[in-house]
């Protein structure tokens, strides 16, 4: 079995959760022998850029996994990038911000990246730059390049930005196309949704062979606001990495005199950011040596941090900004608490990430996570109340924090990589067996 | 000679309602809910059973007998809820037939964390069925039929002469329960162990296709009870009551199977029914049974651990004993009975985690959607009546 598989985020190029899914979802197919070409739009910039070994910005660079990855596990993967301004989650702002430092490193002066910034405004969507609608169909035409050099028996698209791309190859090859997804536009949006994502979003789920959604509440905004027959639409849960780490004493929790709770995302509307901070006054009305730290970064960082301080909590709530590796492992183990307050959330890895370090976790019942998890508690992201009075019970009665961790820790376990991959599998032999006469 | 022993436990806790650690009134229990509950219970369950035994008692002229234990929690509800259902009870108690048990009024773990309550409990409860049946219990039963060694010892210095308790193969071994038993150094108290084998088939295995003795037919089961003839002198059949119409529906035939069970029963000469305390009266103890731990009637561990296998369970139930002293010191009736009603061992029950992931039994009746709402309910309940005890005591200095 080949794959070509059609990604917009690998790590260390992530900014959320896709990233982080598309990594462990091709190291277990990898581990079951499935060979795997992976198209992967590489950011312009990044900092990260120099720790790893990464081919020279062709157009059409190849990478096999083993010079990226030490472990040897990625041995049937390997990654062609594009180059290209594609980043998920984004915005206007920060895809200008991606012209200006591209401008930077090929070393205009400031006027003309100003010029190159008004030039890109021109016939803007209200939220979208009719640029990376450019990018995106730019990436379709590399990626289509690409495609004509490999062999591959079907196509895997992650989210909408490679729709097009997806689309384009099937047509041309006659591959199945098979889409993931991991969030819609309705996620990260609400009902302001932008037309022309939605649209590349329907398209892409109508025209391809088999949908793969990451949790029911996902399958169920697929079927019922884009229309697709619920028959063709499969749920595959997300898992998480088993890194085996025991922690070693050295590594045990970080001694502190406060409480933390913490909250660990992008910080947009999306996840709930308010509800979080609304649910932390509440708590804080009650107790006192509780911290609150908020890490991620977002479209509502400034608007979060300036809620915080009218409210009065200002000194009760930390910023950290975007977290990476190390970091993220140091703020779990200080952490007594992990909240995901999401609004919507497709399905929800930080929980899982959580719990495998040990840190108890309140979702929000709108997310998909909530369908696999057992041991979290479990509530409305809106009911601010509800949020506190189980924050509080958590900080307050060590026993409650014992059994959601020991077994939280346990059922972790028991959702691996492995399982959704061969489900996914199951998904590519399904789409080519010849239908029954 | 093979008597059938029946005992049907009659119980539902005031459940809790949802608590919020900002909430500061002094309502903690669910009145809709529970009233709602035992009102749906009464129609499907205790009404339509309560009215079949007094037609079998009737019919057989008084050679159909069974027991009952009802806490003290439910006769308050039924009283505030559905009063048909007591009078039912009053019509079955003074036909004769009926035995009442005795157990903690409050359905409570106390045996476990404090005597002093334990015994408050039995007395309050004995006071209970004394004036509302007209009964003077002898028999004792403990919350889930917890058992030990002790627990013998205890009851018989209170006066009880027999106690009921989980036919258990890890404290029989290779005997059987249809036989009397006394414990290690009491010979004049005798132990009624329940036939789990027996007692489930009707109780859990009656509606499940898939057990190959389905459909359980009153020919079939009376033909088991009496193939203990010879071998044993009772078949204790202990039970929940909510078996008659709420685990098992009326659609399975349940009450169909029990009206014709006496009929069955009777057609082999040498069987009859009997209450605790005829049996107790008809047969000798054969051999002492030893429960130097804990025993109970639940899931398939039968110990403790439905109620104290997590950290959560050991601990709310360990915060409200520590609590005794300072709630009775308090003197305040409305404390002391809140208190109680918070001792009853449902609270723990939805506390479980072991089975939580499967989900069986442990959701029957069960108000959480989760142990761990369950555990944080009950702690903001028990926070709220510790600091209305430090009131009441800031008032008396």
């Amino acid at each position: 079995m080949k794959v070509l598989m059609l990604g917009w985020e690998f790590p260390p190029f992530i900014s959320g959760g896709l990233g982080t899914a598309c990594y462990g979802l091709t190291r277990a197919m990898s581990r079951l022998g499935t060979q795997i070409t992976f198209v992967l739009p590489r950011p312009v910039t990044s900092q990260y850029a120099s720790h790893v070994k990464m081919a020279g910005p062709s157009a059409s660079g190849k990478i096999s996994a083993s010079e990226l990855f030490e472990s040897g596990e990625f041995s049937n993967v390997e990654f062609r990038t594009i180059d290209s301004l594609i980043q998920p989650y984004q915005t206007d702002l920060s895809y200008d911000e991606l012209l200006r430092q591209m401008g930077k490193s090929l070393g205009l002066k400031e006027d003309a990246i100003k010029e190159l910034l008004i030039a890109s405004k021109l016939g803007l969507s209200a939220n979208y730059g009719e640029n990376l609608y450019q990018e995106v169909q730019r990436y379709a035409r590399l990626a289509t390049l690409i495609a004509r050099t490999e062999h591959f028996d079907v196509i895997h698209a992650h989210d909408w930005m490679t729709y097009p791309a997806g689309i384009a190859i099937s047509a041309m090859t006659g591959k199945p196309l098979i889409v993931h997804i991991h969030s819609t536009e309705f996620d990260r949006s609400g009902e302001h949704v932008n037309q022309m994502v939605y649209d590349i979003e329907r398209q892409g789920m109508h025209y391809a062979t088999k949908v793969i959604a990451v949790s029911h509440l996902t399958k169920n905004i697929v079927v019922n606001r884009y229309a697709v027959s619920p028959d063709k639409v499969k749920v595959v849960y997300n898992a998480v990495e088993r890194n085996g780490s025991f922690m070693d004493a050295t590594q045990m929790a970080i001694k502190k005199h406060e409480k933390i709770v913490l909250f660990l995302g992008r910080i947009t509307m999306q996840k709930g950011p308010e509800y979080f901070l609304a649910a932390a006054k509440k708590v804080l009305e009650v107790m006192d040596d509780v911290k609150f730290v908020m890490a991620g970064s977002g479209d509502m960082v400034r608007r979060t941090i300036e809620m915080a301080a009218e409210m009065g909590i200002g000194h009760k709530v930390l910023f950290t900004g975007f977290l990476h590796g190390d970091d993220v492992d140091k703020i779990f183990r200080m952490a007594d608490l992990f909240v995901m307050p999401s609004v919507s959330e497709p399905f929800g890895l930080v929980p899982l990430e959580a719990l495998r370090n040990d840190v108890p976790v309140i979702i929000s019942k709108q997310s998909g996570v909530a369908e696999v998890l057992t041991h979290a508690l479990k509530v409305d992201f809106w009911d601010i109340n509800e949020i506190a009075n189980k924050i509080i019970a958590v900080l307050r009665h060590p026993p409650l924090s014992t059994t959601l961790k020991e077994h939280g820790n346990f059922e972790v376990r028991k959702l691996n990589w492995d399982n959704s991959a061969r489900q996914c599998l199951e998904i590519y032999s399904s789409t080519m067996q010849p239908a029954p006469v | 000679m093979a008597s059938v022993c029946f005992y049907f436990q009659v119980h539902q806790p005031f459940r809790l309602r949802r608590y919020s650690v900002f909430d500061t009134d002094t309502n903690y229990f669910d009145d809709y809910k529970n009233a709602q509950i035992c009102r749906k219970v009464a129609h499907k369950c205790y009404l339509p059973a309560n009215r079949l035994m007094l037609d079998l008692i009737h019919k057989y002229e008084g050679r159909f007998k069974i027991s009952y234990s009802l806490t003290g929690i439910i006769i308050e509800q039924l009283q505030a809820y559905a009063p048909e259902v007591l009078s039912t009870f009053h019509a079955l108690a003074q036909t004769g037939c009926v035995e009442f048990l005795c157990e903690t009024y409050y359905h409570s773990l106390s045996f476990l964390y404090s005597r002093q309550e334990f015994a408050d409990q039995i007395r309050m409860h004995r006071n209970l069925i004394r004036d509302t049946f007209g009964q003077e219990p002898a028999v004792f039963r403990n919350t889930e039929l917890i058992y030990h060694n002790d627990l013998a010892h205890f009851v018989k210095e209170m006066g009880f002469n027999g106690v009921l308790c989980e036919g258990a193969d890890h404290i029989l071994g290779y005997r059987s329960p249809n036989f009397i038993y006394h414990p290690p150094g009491v010979r004049s108290l005798k132990l009624l162990l329940k036939n789990y084998r027996l007692s489930d088939d009707i109780a859990f295995r009656f509606s499940n296709q898939d057990w190959a003795e389905w459909p359980l037919t009153a020919p079939k089961f009376a033909n088991w009870v009496s193939a203990v003839n010879g071998n044993g002198h009772t078949v204790n059949l202990f039970m929940d009551y909510e078996t008659l119409g709420e685990h098992q529906w009326e659609d399975t035939g349940i009450f169909e199977f029990l009206r014709h069970l006496p009929n069955e029963i009777f057609r082999h000469p040498d069987n009859n029914f009997k209450t605790p305390s005829e049996v107790i009266e008809s047969y000798d103890a054969v051999g002492e049974i030893d429960a130097p731990h804990m025993v109970s009637w639940a899931d398939i561990e039968r110990d403790l651990s439905a109620w104290l296998g997590n950290a959560m369970q050991s601990n709310a139930l360990h915060e409200l004993y520590q609590m005794e002293k300072m709630v009775k010191q308090t003197g305040d009736p409305d404390i002391i009975r809140d208190w109680r009603k918070l001792q009853t061992s449902d609270h723990f029950y939805y506390m479980c985690t072991k089975w939580f992931a499967d989900g069986d039994v442990h959701k029957y009746f069960n108000p959480y959607d989760s142990p761990y709402d369950s555990y944080i309910n009950f702690m903001n309940v028990m926070d709220n009546l510790r600091s209305r005890c430090k009131q009441t005591a800031a008032t008396l200095v």
